[in-house]
């Protein structure tokens, strides 16, 4: 018997082993149900224990807000500031497991805060499951959630019709909401949508089928959250090598360590090194665990080239046959996630894949009401000098030039080159995230005229002293300053 | 033969370590990889070692020592270090240990400030450390759920839950000003279960404590607690028994409980796991002390 027992767990494990992941966000509006449903999500998957268990229905009396249910939301609300206002403040993270899948949540809450945080929980996800009640249907919220997912370019969507027993059950009430939702959602192009009534508290079609919606012929929230395609969601095209960390452990041995954003790539390959443009072959995809013959996303392993040629911190490597766009100038959807508003003379750090730099935000085409969509602009009058800076949760499109030529893609084709962070230089706070639209064509750029410049002659440095220049002006670089030598 | 481009989810939440883990050293000046001796910890410097192979790590290892580890962990932290060729830093609070500071005498909410967090907010100071690893993960405890991968920290080495840099795909703010620092996370999103997968499917040595054996335990306010130096308070000394036990985590020998199992393989811990009743921190004892007191310990700068 015992022998029989040691046997399942090992098959267990094996099978286990071998279980892929999906990152999955929650949005909702207050009292949609959102964390009644991730508890009882939880709740089956027997993620909870009974100790926590136990906590639970002990704070349920105490503090909860579900009458004699259990309150599954307590479950989730992990800090005591927020759980002394009865909200959830920021995106927290949670994670169970069924027969065939691990699953992360981003758990987002749906006050005001909204932006900042769905944008925060969601820039990781595959997948976004949007509440709504059924007895409001798609409000402004709704909208937003969405807009905001289609933003992020999370590719599939699931509109939970939640409180399905307050409407009765009813299909005609359903059908109504779905076709409401599908009419607004085409103009955002998210390729997989689908739509599933429930009852997050009485528990119809979270896990189990209802039998009280007997005209619904689709999956269980759970079930389809197990068998959602997920595997092409990554770019497997356009091979990008964003440079993290030169690895020099000896003289015979130079690998370039990063993690492979996109594409694949394999031993023997020819490769460019950006924005140098020198040529070499890989020569070997070096793990801990072994050579490889070919590395895709979203791997983290060591390429050794066949040629030396000087590569570090911030390169890119790609096919020769498959350039990213090289340029200072973009045009970028760009969300304000900092308290301080933006302030349009300040030079900002940008940091894009593993380059960092300076950046500037030239222009602000427009803005985008988040529960209208609507474009807010000076042109069409939506818009003053005094309005259009950027404040926390707001959205635009916008013009940015960086002080260095920077690697990227647009984000609709490549999320990993095409997201970048914006920091502030005197606070240090990410003060706003973006989402490349495309380059635009180069300008006339007063940053290059306004490099500081080092004219060593003229300021009396010896030759002898350039190589300490020059690592220092390197260090600058790094950090996002350039700084113009004459030798 | 056909390519194939997908990854178990252990080895993506791999990947996803290891860039974190580079991140740091690419970013910081002054790294340090805290070290507790733990399943995790041992998990999290097999990804470092993973991370800068065939180089060295560049970072050292840095383990607070309360001065009341079980002896076990400390040999096993002396071998590892050696056998893998890390650079191991070990500091305590000598001043409070002098003073005779412990769990007996002083309560666990006292000796765990002086001799965790005073001591491992001493040692990140003495060291200049900008940056520091930690094993923690999301899945352990509600606090923690909320915190991010790169956690910043004022000067004070505090952390302030609502006032946390947002944090977007795997573009990682890492600028600080002088003096401030950032806790690094890169188990966050690996749950126990993974732990013990990872464990048993890299052979990742761990300390033996973790596995069931007959050990002396002495029951102190519903704890089995394993007297493992002569400093046991007279009273439960004529208490004390052989039973079969194992450890779930691992901590100061006073506020860790063991639990009565015979499991003596990962699998038989596997298994235990799945189909146990109790979360992990149960034996923890420090968890107890107040409601929500993990978040109140991680705002004062412990972990």
């Amino acid at each position: 018997m015992e022998n029989n027992n040691k046997i399942d767990i090992k098959a267990f494990l094996d099978k286990d082993e071998q279980k892929d992941l999906l990152r999955f966000l929650t949005a909702g509006s207050v009292d949609d149900g959102k964390s009644t449903l991730i508890g009882h999500l939880l709740y089956d998957s027997k993620k909870i224990y009974e100790d926590q268990l136990d906590a639970l229905k002990r704070d349920s009396k105490r503090i909860g807000n579900a009458g004699d249910h259990i309150d599954y939301a307590l479950l989730l609300d992990g800090l005591k500031a927020e759980r002394e206002q009865g909200i959830t403040i920021d995106v927290a993270y949670r994670y169970f497991s069924t027969n065939n899948r691990k699953f992360i949540i981003a758990d987002t809450p749906g006050h005001e805060q909204y932006t900042r945080n769905m944008i925060t929980g969601g820039s990781t996800a595959n997948l976004a499951v949007i509440l709504v009640d059924a007895r409001l249907g798609v409000i402004t919220q709704t909208r937003r959630h969405t807009f905001l997912v289609s933003l992020l370019g999370i590719k599939h969507v699931v509109l939970a019709v939640n409180k399905m027993d307050l409407v009765g059950f009813s299909e005609t009430r359903f059908n109504e909401i779905v076709a409401d939702y599908m009419q607004f959602v085409g103009q955002l192009g998210i390729p997989d949508v689908t739509c599933i009534p429930l009852s997050a508290l009485e528990g119809d079609n979270v896990v189990e089928k209802s039998e009280r919606t007997p005209w619904y012929h689709g999956k269980t929230l759970l079930d389809y959250l197990e068998t959602v395609h997920i595997d092409n969601d990554h770019n497997l095209t356009d091979f990008r090598y964003p440079v993290q960390y030169v690895s020099r452990p000896n003289l015979d041995f130079r690998g370039f360590c990063a993690k492979v954003a996109s594409g694949v790539v394999h031993k023997g390959d020819e490769v460019v090194a950006l924005p140098s443009g020198k040529r070499s072959r890989v020569k070997s995809i070096v793990t801990y665990d072994g050579e490889l013959d070919y590395a895709f996303p979203p791997q983290s392993v060591t390429l050794t080239l066949e040629d030396e040629i000087d590569v570090s911190r911030g390169d890119m490597l790609v096919h020769p046959d498959n350039m990213p766009c090289i340029g200072r100038n973009f045009e970028a959807m760009l969300v304000w996630m900092d308290e301080e508003a933006m302030d349009a003379n300040k030079s900002f750090f940008i940091k894009q894949t593993t380059n960092t730099s300076r950046a500037h935000i030239d222009s602000i085409k427009y803005k985008v009401d988040v529960n209208t969509m609507e474009h807010l602009s000076i042109d069409n009058g939506k818009l003053t000098k005094e309005t259009l800076p950027l404040q926390l949760n707001q959205i635009a499109r916008v013009v940015i030039t960086t002080a260095r030529e920077l690697l990227f893609d647009p984000f609709n084709k490549n999320k990993a080159t095409g997201s970048f962070i914006l920091i502030d230089p005197i606070t240090n706070n990410t003060s706003a995230v973006g989402m490349i639209i495309d380059r635009i064509d180069d300008r006339d750029m007063l940053i290059d005229t306004d490099l500081p410049t080092l004219d060593l002659p003229r300021l009396g440095i010896t030759p002898d002293h350039y190589d300490a220049v020059e690592r220092a002006a390197k260090e600058l670089y790094r950090q996002g300053i350039e700084v113009k030598i004459i030798k | 033969m056909e390519e194939n481009y997908k990854l178990s989810h252990l080895k993506e939440l791999e990947a996803e370590s290891i860039h974190i883990i580079r991140e740091v050293a690419a970013e910081f000046e002054n790294p340090v990889m805290l070290y507790s001796i733990g399943k995790d910890s041992s998990v999290m410097v097999r990804l470092a070692e993973k991370a800068f192979y065939p180089g060295k790590v560049p970072f050292p290892l840095m383990h607070i020592d309360s001065k009341w580890k079980f002896k076990e962990m400390i040999q096993f932290r002396d071998e590892y270090a050696k056998k893998y060729g890390w650079n191991l830093i070990v500091e305590s609070n000598m001043e409070a240990f002098r003073a005779g500071v412990g769990p007996f005498t002083h309560g666990s909410k006292v000796h765990t400030d002086l001799m965790k967090t005073q001591a491992l907010l001493h040692a990140l100071d003495k060291y200049k450390f900008d940056a520091a690893f930690g094993g923690a993960r999301r899945d352990e405890e509600k606090s923690r759920a909320k915190e991010r991968i790169f956690s910043f920290r004022d000067r004070f080495h505090q952390w302030d839950p609502k006032n946390q840099r947002p944090e977007l795909w795997d573009i990682y703010n890492t600028r600080i000003h002088k003096g401030e620092s950032i806790r690094v996370f890169p188990l966050s999103n690996w749950t126990e279960l993974d732990i013990w997968q990872y464990i048993r499917l890299e052979n990742i040595p761990i300390v033996p404590l973790y596995f069931a054996k007959m050990r002396p335990v002495v029951e102190i306010d519903g704890n089995l607690i394993m007297p493992d130096d002569d400093r046991l308070p007279e009273k439960y000394r004529d208490k004390i028994q052989m039973k079969m036990v194992r450890f779930r985590t691992l901590g100061c020998w006073p506020l860790t409980g063991a639990v009565e199992s015979n499991a003596d393989t990962i699998e038989k811990i596997v298994e235990e796991m799945m189909t146990t009743t109790k979360s992990e921190r149960t034996t923890r004892v420090i968890d107890f002390d107040q409601e929500a007191s993990m978040e109140q310990k991680k705002r004062e700068g412990y972990f």
